[in-house]
């Protein structure tokens, strides 16, 4: 595990929310490498239906923040050519649930290009979405299928939670020699601020972070669902006297096995906390990893706190489905009682 | 080549009707009236005909390996080699191709080994390992999903102000129902990209005939959907298909101010056989229906055509035939002796190896050591 490095020679930083920093990033390798190049539908001078690209276009020019007819499988087709021909393509799908025409591109090309030609080409781009539900969105755009992109090898896949990791995350997605899937908790974007390095630096696609120490029971999750993890962690040390450890993923694939099993080693227990359906989810992954690795210290089954088994619901009813700290806390009490 | 080909004097006038083929050869091979072959040198087309003779026995002899099970399925190109071949004996050696699984003459023309070509039939990836010095992409399985990737390099050697850069993107013409073929040509209409799309229409998608595939009369009236030029070439005619091809890939690079860069070629064409070894034709096709093709076929009519111009003899098509032949077996010994390694299945999934990756690799390894080599093959037999 390691955090945000800041360089000595810079420590200031700016009070940002997540895609304030999501914007940052792009600003920050757009500046320093003019191979870098923005691609989606409306980035331009809309600046994304989200912001995220902000004053980009005014910066950078056309020619690198590009507005490409709405198509999803031609924006990620034609980053892999431009990453072919040496370029740097950041492309924003709009949301997660309209990625699936590029699915194709994804996973037949993108994910294997280096295997495929034995490591002679390899497609170097970011496809980045914002993802998850809690935002009152239309239907199809709530989605969070991150376990569509984590079963497929040779692609990375990137969760941030926080401003501060988000921007040393994407930074670090967009010098990483493999395709990432940048996954962006949309109902975090604006939840709120906090001081961000102004300067450039990386956080690792490797290094799960903790963001609350505990003995009783790990909670994995990640993304979005950090934040109702750590309310209802810090209810139950309140009411129960329970310590709970929250251990943010933040880099999907691959997963920090390490950090992850050494939590469990530690408290014998575990909850995943998801908001994709539970089925086939990550949560069966992190909890089979755990399995295989420290069975011996298990104290109690490990429990997945997930969306349900259905359609993500419209919005009416989406606080149902999502899980909220209620649920988290119900799951970790029952999980240590056991 | 501003419109079909009014304005290129190569070309025979009986072709300059909106959507008739441009040809050059006629049906025998001989020049057509007011034609002119294009300018490559006595050894250029001599070589171009090596090479069409030498994908026809590639061709023939893959079948023959297939149907012994000493290769995979593999896609015959007999009928098509020629557009194959002319096509990229109009690309320069810094251009890209984008192929599919049937441009095996395609990739041997700009650059590809024989052995190269046979190695993923054997099931060995390292046939997909091409030599730095050969802008080739391996070949694209998926239907269509190149079109937009070979847009996209386009633009990004555009972008980095490469001029002399072009990419030449192949497909049939059942991938011009996929969705990408319209996003990747509209993306190239759009960014006005160095791109040249051509369309192998050889009638057949499978069992599927182009009649099926789209209402439209052309495939090459589809490009004025995209705001590009569309040609439409007799793909059975050798020295047309690599005039336009040529022409095409010289506006990509250099387009005068009232011309777009990227061209959608409907090479038009016919497949002698199956579309792969796993189907059977006769099932989907009347069987004479190859015939009228044949009288057009792209090896005769060049041979003629280079009898005709007095540079090839039947001293130096024997010649010819003798080389082809001991340059394929040659490649066919070098693959069959080559040999997979299970290290291949775990390299070049990242550039760095993940811990994951590398403890599925050490307990394949482990088994292996353990079973022997023989044990991994006795549940699939």
């Amino acid at each position: 595990m390691s955090s945000a490095a800041t360089p000595d020679s810079d420590r200031r930083t700016d009070s940002l929310t997540l895609v304030e920093a999501v914007q940052d990033a792009l600003y920050t390798e757009m500046t320093a490498d003019e191979n870098v190049v923005v691609l989606g539908e409306d980035v331009g001078e809309n600046g994304g239906v989200f912001r995220a690209t902000e004053a980009l276009y005014e910066e950078f020019g056309g020619d690198r923040v590009v507005d490409t007819p709405l198509a999803e499988s031609g924006i990620v087709g034609t980053a892999i050519g431009l990453a072919l021909s040496g370029m740097r393509p950041v492309a924003e799908i709009q949301f997660m649930g309209f990625a699936y025409p590029a699915f194709d591109q994804i996973v037949s090309h993108a994910s294997r290009l280096r295997s495929r030609s034995h490591g002679k080409y390899s497609a170097p781009i970011v496809i980045r979405a914002p993802y998850g539900g809690g935002i009152r969105a239309p239907e199809h755009h709530s989605e969070s299928k991150e376990a569509f992109f984590v079963h497929e090898p040779g692609l990375k896949v990137v969760c941030p939670s926080t401003p501060a990791d988000a921007k040393g995350l994407l930074i670090a997605s967009v010098r990483d020699p493999d395709p990432v899937v940048f996954l962006e908790p949309k109902l975090l974007y604006r939840a709120f601020r906090e001081d961000v390095p102004t300067g450039s630096y990386e956080v690792p696609l490797a290094d799960a972070a903790i963001r609350r120490e505990g003995e009783d029971i790990s909670v994995y999750t990640w993304g979005a669902m950090t934040r109702p993890t750590l309310i209802a962690a810090e209810n139950v040390a309140e009411e129960y006297g329970v310590e709970a450890e929250v251990v943010d993923l933040r880099t999907l694939s691959p997963l920090d096995v390490e950090t992850i099993v050494d939590s469990f080693r530690k408290t014998g227990r575990a909850a995943v906390v998801h908001e994709a359906p539970k089925t086939a989810g990550l949560g069966a992954e992190i909890a089979t990893t755990i399995q295989e690795r420290a069975v011996c210290y298990q104290k109690a089954p490990i429990k997945r706190i997930a969306g349900f088994d259905t359609p993500m619901p419209l919005h009416a009813l989406e606080d149902y489905y999502l899980p909220q700290a209620v649920r988290i806390q119900d799951g970790i009490l029952e999980t240590v009682d056991f | 080549m501003s419109t079909q080909n009014e304005a290129d004097p190569h070309v025979s006038s009986e072709s300059t009707q909106r959507d008739e083929p441009i040809r050059i050869l006629d049906d025998d091979g001989n020049l057509l009236p007011n034609a002119e072959a294009p300018s490559l040198s006595d050894e250029q087309l001599v070589s171009m005909y090596e090479d069409l003779v030498l994908a026809r026995q590639f061709d023939q002899r893959a079948i023959s390996l297939q149907r012994q099970g000493r290769i995979a399925t593999y896609a015959p190109m007999t009928g098509q080699e020629g557009s194959q071949v002319a096509t990229s004996y109009a690309l320069e050696e810094q251009d890209w191709l984008f192929p599919t699984y049937r441009e095996h003459a395609a990739k041997y023309v700009h650059g590809m080994s024989l052995p190269s070509l046979l190695k993923p039939l054997c099931g060995l990836r390292d046939g997909y390992a091409i030599p730095d010095d050969v802008n080739v992409l391996p070949e694209y399985i998926p239907i269509a999903t190149q079109v937009p990737q070979a847009m996209g390099m386009a633009w990004g050697h555009h972008l980095q102000d490469r001029a002399d850069t072009a990419v030449l993107c192949h497909f049939g013409d059942g991938a011009t129902s996929e969705g990408d073929f319209h996003e990747g040509l509209n993306f190239a209409g759009v960014f006005d990209v160095p791109a040249v799309f051509v369309c192998n229409n050889n009638q057949w998608a499978i069992s599927v005939p182009r009649d099926q595939q789209t209402a439209s009369d052309t495939i090459a009236q589809k490009a004025a959907a995209y705001g590009i030029e569309g040609v439409r070439v007799d793909g059975l005619d050798p020295l047309a298909v690599y005039e336009v091809t040529r022409c095409a890939l010289s506006k990509a690079k250099n387009p005068t101010d009232d011309e777009r860069r990227p061209t959608l070629i409907e090479s038009v064409q016919y497949r002698y056989g199956a579309h792969t070894t796993a189907d059977d034709p006769s099932v989907y096709r009347e069987e004479d229906e190859a015939e009228a093709w044949r009288q057009k076929d792209p090896v005769d009519r060049l041979r003629n055509f280079l009898y005709g111009e007095g540079v090839l003899d039947e001293t130096l098509e024997d010649e010819i035939d003798d080389r082809v032949d001991s340059q394929i077996s040659e490649a066919i010994s070098t693959v069959e002796a080559a040999e997979a390694d299970p290290a291949h299945i775990f390299e070049h999934v990242y550039e760095e190896l993940p811990d994951r990756l590398r403890e599925q690799r050490d307990e394949l390894n482990a088994l292996r050591e353990k079973y022997g080599e023989e044990a991994f093959s006795e549940v699939l037999e």
